[in-house]
């Protein structure tokens, strides 16, 4: 029953909604790139103050659970909606042709993203992975004359629409052997024993959501992807789509004990390592930079899913601070990639040559980049060690040393591309002319979110206590 | 609240040097020697100024102590201590952290304020490791003070033969120490839940820690994690392949840090964790552990003798050293474990004075390869009878601090260990050996090349002597560093001999 209250659990997802209609009818009455990107900005902040208000609310709305989980979720959500936005518009304004309806899809997907990290129902897990993977063909391909941006959009959609029917079939699957489809009732219904087909459906809706989050071997369109992708649109993908994906995998392992059959865990063990030491190794000797990062997301991700694994309180919360590091690590990184190929000139500055000497150019900016880097690799004082130590720690408390064993290799391979990637930024300028960021960019909106979420980096990583308590607080709600 | 300050100055310094580029290139070097010097300073007063005696009953062992709460979560403190041991090494820090600073007055030309950020941010990492008590803070600063000598080898290091082998070399560097770290990382982790599991309590503090009865299988492969970390460090044989590679890229700065302090944090990282926190474990593993210090003197000698680069050779000579001290620390002998650190302060001297006299030679021949040396002692004045000097430090000549060092090890260890002994006296002959090769083809001989070359000016001079009267000073008198150590050393070897009999007592409560 959908009372008052329940709608006000809802608020943040019906301010972006509503912000979506407002950029879609402005741009139909007038086009005016700032205003837009304004009022996008406006009505996400707006989601994000209403937040407390949710959180307040006590009875939830149908199909859905406004739990600690769910606010953490959106917060996130919202604030790495945020700074793509704040990243964006300088990006686009070198973009020839139409530029308000990226902000219009962008949108749309956090209305989808918000609905996934709060889904108690398989319909509405279903319908809200949708509204966020939509949006993101278009955002992917959004600069459709260059062909590698065009591949991307395609070559997404294709391979999610496949993953999307393992979802459903694997939902399918579970639905006819329970006849429930809300997950307190799945978790009800599957207490008994669980059999082969049960087991099939769980399988199947793995491999959906895994596909989401490019886990080995689901992981092939990860770097096409990520290269062909305006850098917007990808640090979309990196953040948002791949936080409440894997937000709504931990829910559903959490929730229903299906997914917590010994078998299952062995399968998420061998997935885990392989996706670990997968992602690292392809990234060895990769020269273009956006794919050496997907192949870095794809071994991150592999990191998480020892808190799969491993299940439980403590696993909820080094979800949260892992997540939260990758975070304002990935928007670093990303970041530092929209500022030297904004303003957009066809495809983006990738090549890892564009950054040879960035230091002795843009001093900050390469700052920024090594920030993040030393932070990817997990080395102590920034955000990424506080994640590492959590995966670590939550490995070698539940005894799985396999697991500790592939981070430790992971990590020590990830080294060698890091660090490539570190040096480059400082070695000798070349003497040719190359792409830069603008001048300006550090008095820029982007330039200066840019260098507010390199200072989150480094202010985690000294002093992680306070977001420790944050998240903390909220997987004891769960 | 001056351990923090110790801590904290290199780190300033090393930012203010960084932005006093733009006010020419001698502001950065000036800052820089500074720096060093205040440490060197604070920590030289605080020498004069401390009780070293054995700490009675009730009394802390740490001449200061500071600590705060910082990650209450995990129970993680920001816990820093020092005593005797800390202290020399902090000093000790400090004035090779000064030399480190002048011996590449001349040799950095470029991108001097970035340089000397990344020298200073190294220094206080060593000296964060060598204060800090809590594990993950000691950790922190183990793999922190990586990354600036990553850069410091890679984008200032010499290319040795054609491609980039110095970013190779540093890669190998940090992914070597960086994986072994991890490794302590875990280890640390499962000492903590295992505290966990038996009192309930989260805590990464070494005095809690050092009480965790720790089940048998796992204790072994706990001290393992340690041992490996420190290993790689040291370097211990196996674990050596970054160490020669790192020393023939790096800068002289580099190699006099990486030589000097960075080999010794592992040395005090076995003497102040790995050895106190499982005693047991570590008596079972000495024989293992000495055969590998053997092996290291053995090998590190041998190759020394065929090494074309001089800075290579010098490198080999650092795993020959440091297998003397690996021997003495698993000995369980108070006089070995003294003589270790003496052997220590007495190596960060010689090897520090050898490099920096490659790098003024480097300076000169623009070559470190010793087939186009030879003969260079009637061409150089006042340099030759320096590395003489030096070299007879190195192969342990009496009236140096390397011979007490060394003396006081073997001495030591006899009581415990015979054969080990016998075999590593071997070494000191080999010591001999490669110590005159370098000699004769550096600088007897035929001349290769005709011609005088300039003599040292008085800054190299200045470092040389200094560095010359501290190695005769120590040799002659090296009672009051015995007395500043004596306090760390006993309880050490008091713990290894008590290891079969704490043993015997956790059967019992098991």
């Amino acid at each position: 029953m959908l009372t008052l209250e329940s709608l006000i659990s809802l608020l943040p997802l019906i301010i972006v909604a509503t912000t979506a209609v407002v950029v879609m009818l402005s741009v139909a009455w007038q086009r005016h790139h700032a205003g837009t990107a304004m009022v996008s900005a406006g009505g996400l902040v707006l989601a994000l103050l209403s937040v407390p208000l949710a959180a307040g609310a006590l009875i939830s709305p149908p199909l859905m659970t406004v739990d600690g989980l769910a606010i953490m979720g959106s917060v996130l959500v919202l604030l790495c909606a945020l700074v793509t936005v704040a990243l964006s518009h300088h990006y686009l304004t070198g973009y020839i042709g139409p530029r308000e309806e990226f902000y219009l899809l962008l949108l749309c997907a956090v209305t989808g993203a918000l609905g996934l990290v709060a889904s108690d129902h398989l319909a509405t897990l279903f319908i809200s992975l949708e509204l966020l993977s939509m949006p993101l063909y278009g955002m992917l391909a959004y600069s459709f004359r260059a062909e590698r941006s065009l591949e991307a959009g395609i070559k997404y959609l294709v391979l999610s629409a496949a993953a999307t029917a393992f979802l459903l079939f694997g939902m399918a699957l579970i639905y006819a052997r329970t006849g429930r489809m809300d997950l307190a009732g799945l978790a009800a219904g599957l207490a008994a024993s669980p059999d082969a087909w049960t087991l099939a459906g769980a399988v199947l809706m793995v491999v959906g959501l895994g596909f989401k989050l490019s886990i080995v071997p689901f992981h092939l369109w990860t770097p096409d992807v990520y290269q062909g992708g305006p850098a917007p649109a990808t640090i979309f993908l990196a953040t948002v789509s791949k936080l409440a994906v894997f937000l709504v995998l931990l829910r559903l392992v959490m929730v229903a004990p299906i997914f917590d059959s010994e078998w299952l865990r062995t399968l998420f063990t061998l997935l885990a390592l392989i996706t670990m030491l997968g992602g690292n190794l392809l990234a060895l000797f990769q020269p273009n930079l956006k794919r050496l990062l997907g192949y870095s997301s794809i071994a991150h991700f592999g990191y998480l899913l020892v808190a799969i694994v491993v299940g439980g309180q403590l696993a909820v919360e080094a979800t949260g601070v892992y997540l939260i590091t990758y975070l304002v690590t990935t928007l670093a990184a990303f970041g530092v990639v929209t500022q030297v190929s904004s303003p957009f000139g066809g495809e983006d500055a990738a090549g890892l040559h564009h950054y040879r000497g960035l230091f002795w150019r843009r001093p900050w900016l390469a700052a920024v980049m090594t920030v993040s880097f030393l932070s990817l690799a997990g080395i102590p004082l920034t955000a990424g060690f506080i994640g590492k130590f959590y995966v670590i720690a939550l490995g070698v408390a539940d005894a799985r040393w396999w697991l500790v064993g592939g981070v430790v290799a992971g990590s020590a391979i990830g080294l060698f591309y890091y660090l490539r990637v570190m040096v480059t930024l400082y070695m000798p300028e070349p003497g040719m002319r190359r792409r830069d960021a603008t001048e300006d960019w550090g008095s820029r909106v982007g330039g200066l979110t840019l260098i507010v979420v390199a200072v989150l980096i480094l202010v985690i990583g000294v002093y992680p206590a306070p977001v420790i308590d944050w998240v903390v607080g909220f997987s004891g709600v769960l | 609240m001056i351990l923090v300050w110790l801590i904290l100055i290199p780190f300033l310094g090393g930012l203010l040097c960084w932005q006093a580029e733009r006010w020419g290139e001698q502001a950065p070097r000036w800052i820089a020697l500074a720096t060093m010097l205040f440490v060197l300073v604070i920590s030289v007063l605080l020498w004069l100024g401390g009780n070293f005696s054995l700490p009675g009953n009730g009394e802390s062992q740490w001449l200061l102590e500071w600590r705060v709460d910082w990650i209450p979560r995990f129970g993680i403190e920001i816990h820093l201590a020092l005593d005797g041991l800390s202290l020399i090494l902090v000093a000790l820090t400090g004035f090779l952290g000064a030399l480190a600073v002048l011996c590449s007055w001349h040799e950095i030309a470029h991108r001097v304020g970035f340089f000397h950020l990344n020298l200073l941010f190294i220094l206080g990492g060593v000296v964060g490791v060598f204060l800090a008590l809590d594990l993950f803070l000691f950790f922190l600063f183990w793999e922190m003070m990586l990354v600036p000598m990553y850069f410091l080898i890679a984008l200032w290091g010499h290319s040795g033969s054609p491609g980039q082998t110095r970013i190779r070399a540093a890669t190998r560097f940090f992914i070597y120490t960086q994986a072994s770290g991890l490794l302590m990382l875990v280890a640390i982790l499962a000492l903590v839940f295992v505290h966990y599991s038996n009192t309930g309590e989260l805590s990464f503090s070494y005095d809690v820690l050092r009480g965790t009865d720790v089940p048998e299988p796992l204790a072994f492969w706990l001290m393992l994690g340690f041992f490996i970390a420190f290993a790689v460090k040291l370097p211990v044989v196996p674990f050596h392949g970054w160490l020669p590679d790192a020393h023939a890229q790096a800068p002289t700065a580099g190699s006099v840090d990486l030589a000097g302090i960075l080999l010794k944090t592992a040395a005090y990282g076995m003497i102040r964790f790995a050895l106190p926190l499982f005693p047991e474990q570590s008596a079972a593993f000495a024989p293992v552990a000495m055969t590998l210090g053997l092996v290291g003197i053995i090998y590190g000698a041998v190759l020394a003798c065929g090494q074309q680069d001089i800075k290579r050779l010098i490198a080999y000579t650092s795993i020959s050293h440091m297998g003397f001290v690996l021997i003495a620390l698993y000995s369980g002998s108070e006089l070995a474990i003294q003589g270790a650190i003496i052997l220590m302060v007495a190596h960060a001297f010689s090897s520090a004075g050898l490099f920096i006299l490659s790098g003024q030679l480097y300076e000169r021949i623009h070559t470190r390869d010793m087939r186009t040396m030879g003969g260079l002692w009637s061409r150089i004045p006042v340099l030759p009878g320096f590395t003489l000097c030096f070299v007879a430090a190195s192969l342990g000549m009496p009236a140096t601090a390397n011979f007490v060092g060394e003396f006081m090890v073997l001495f030591g260890t006899f009581p415990s260990a015979p054969v080990v002994v016998v075999i590593a006296s071997v070494g000191l002959v080999l010591a001999a050996i490669y110590s005159l090769l370098l000699m004769q083809r550096v600088h007897y001989g035929p001349e290769y090349r005709p011609g005088p070359l300039k003599g040292p000016d008085a800054r190299e001079y200045g470092m040389m002597l200094t560095l010359l009267v501290l190695t005769i000073a120590v040799g002659l008198y090296p009672q009051p560093l015995l007395d500043t150590t004596a306090a760390v050393a006993a309880p050490v070897a008091e713990l290894f001999t008590d290891g079969a009999d704490l043993a015997a007592r956790a059967g019992e409560v098991n």
